[in-house]
């Protein structure tokens, strides 16, 4: 279970987050929604804790990972994958090397093993046979699919999407939507997805949480969400602009 | 001081300290002996290998204008067989490890400080360790190691080519007598000179490859950030080099004297 207390942070004088608590089950799925530059990436980055929080509590079933150390992280993150936004593949590598490198670097597997777990998870993602290929000859959507593969590959715990689907067009934003659901079924894992593609949002999640003027404005099911009447709910569900920020 | 000053300070004593501590966990990270042979040897090669003629090029050049500089004003005072001496001491404790170490800096430190900084920006870094891999075990401790181990190496290469080459220049161009030439080189050389020579290259190799990756894994976002760190992993390790190069020379000069090298 992850279980977020009270976190808060700001970068300079510019707060980011602000006292923000919620508790997410083990095999749940849940969508983060908010505004751009509204914290849900820094919020998704304290969970794993590629960031450090100014206070507050980030729990994995039970232990409080903030304050250790890089090297005690390690273990922790270990029951992690993650899914960044723009992939972060290795671009010195290939595809194979790079969906290979988390079990190369555990030391369990003999090579050939590798190889095969590699051309089975690549083809989970539908992208067989591009082992060979680099991160640059790669579309945006299969990058994001190799990122994936390279999340799942040592079969982790806890998957957090980063908006997964962000840049890419609706077919292959439904595909990915269609993999993340598969990836939860087939591994039973806690999937935690930044988005503001409310589509997406409603397919992939179970449970929504949304981020609003740096604290957890509004939680519930997606059916919940999109009958909701709240103001700001609604506004930006429906996607409409305040009338401030209209700059024409 | 005014402001400014205050946060010049400030900031160069914390980079110094953040060094110090990325040196630690290198350190600490090698002596668990996890170093993957296959990263250890790429970076021997990038480092190494692929500077082998900018090095070359430089000790050749240095021990020809050194010779012919030396040669001309000894030539005044009739010492024109003390030339290959002078060169041969120059060479071995003080240009071919100091200029040795400033090509490479300009060539790996540079590399170094761009190739981590592009994956910081990149998410790479942050990737890295979401699989569970400390950058500096995966990152750092490669190139370190690579550093430490290649610029002896590249350091001797330009005193034996330095020395060689001003042996051409004053006897084949300008007419010393080899045989007097080199009876005084092997005379007023002594080992502790080459000794001196590959423990500073060893500092520099150090110096080098911790700046440039420090530079790689702090840099500011963007193209911008990832140029500002290549630039200042040079000019940072350029001047640390010439820096330490006075106190090691005091130091090692010292040592070498009690010990009677």
């Amino acid at each position: 279970m992850i279980e977020v207390r009270d976190l808060n942070k700001r970068f300079g004088d510019n707060p980011v987050l602000e006292r923000v608590s919620f508790q997410i089950e083990h095999g749940e799925s849940v969508v983060i929604i908010g505004r751009s530059g509204g914290g849900k990436s820094v919020l998704l980055k304290l969970i794993i804790a590629l960031l450090q929080p100014d206070s507050g509590a980030v729990l994995i079933d039970g232990q409080n990972i903030v304050g250790l150390n890089e090297r005690q992280l390690i273990r922790v993150r270990e029951q992690f994958g993650m899914v960044f936004q723009g992939a972060a593949l290795f671009d010195s590598m290939t595809v194979e090397e790079n969906v290979a490198f988390p079990l190369q670097r555990k030391g369990q597997h003999t090579p050939g093993e590798i190889s095969r777990l590699v051309a089975r998870t690549l083809d989970v993602v539908g992208l067989p046979g591009t082992e060979k290929k680099k991160p640059a000859e790669l579309s945006g959507g299969m990058r994001k699919r190799v990122g994936l593969a390279r999340a799942i590959i040592y079969e982790p715990r806890i998957l957090l999407y980063d908006e997964p689907t962000t840049g890419l067009d609706p077919i292959v934003s439904d595909s990915i939507d269609n993999l993340i659901i598969r990836v939860r079924e087939r591994l039973k894992v806690t999937s935690v997805v930044v988005t503001h593609d409310m589509r997406s949002a409603r397919r992939v999640g179970q449970r929504i949480l949304m981020l609003h003027e740096r604290q957890i404005y509004a939680s519930g099911t997606p059916e919940e969400f999109f009958a909701s009447r709240d103001p700001v709910v609604r506004q930006f569900i429906d996607g409409v602009a305040d009338p401030e920020d209209i700059l024409f | 001081m005014n402001e400014f000053g205050q946060k010049w300070v400030v900031g160069g004593l914390v980079g110094l300290g953040q060094i110090t501590m990325l040196a630690k966990e290198a350190v600490a990270s090698c002596l668990t002996f996890k170093l993957a042979k296959r990263d250890l040897l790429f970076q021997i090669y990038s480092i190494g290998v692929k500077s082998q003629s900018v090095v070359l090029v430089t000790g050749a050049f240095t021990g020809m204008v050194l010779a012919a500089q030396t040669y001309f004003q000894f030539h005044k005072v009739k010492m024109d067989t003390a030339t290959l001496a002078v060169v041969s001491v120059s060479m071995c404790s003080e240009l071919g490890p100091v200029l040795t170490a400033l090509m490479v800096a300009g060539r790996v430190g540079a590399s170094m400080a761009a190739e981590l900084g592009t994956m910081r920006v990149t998410e790479q870094i942050d990737a890295l360790r979401t699989l569970a891999t400390h950058p500096v075990d995966y990152l750092v401790v490669p190139r370190l190691v690579a550093s430490l181990v290649a610029l002896p190496i590249l350091t001797t290469e330009a005193m034996a080519i330095g020395i060689a080459a001003s042996y051409i220049v004053g006897v084949f161009l300008l007419g010393i007598d080899p045989a007097y030439a080199w009876w005084n080189m092997l005379k007023y050389s002594h080992d502790s000179d080459v000794q001196i020579g590959i423990i500073k290259a060893v500092v520099y190799g150090g110096i080098i490859a911790l700046v440039g990756c420090y530079k790689g894994l702090s840099c500011g976002m963007g193209a911008e950030g990832v140029g500002r760190a290549t630039t200042e992993a040079v000019v940072y390790a350029s001047i640390s080099i010439l820096i330490s190069n006075f106190f090691l020379t005091l130091v090692l000069e010292q040592l070498a004297l009690i010990l009677k090298l």
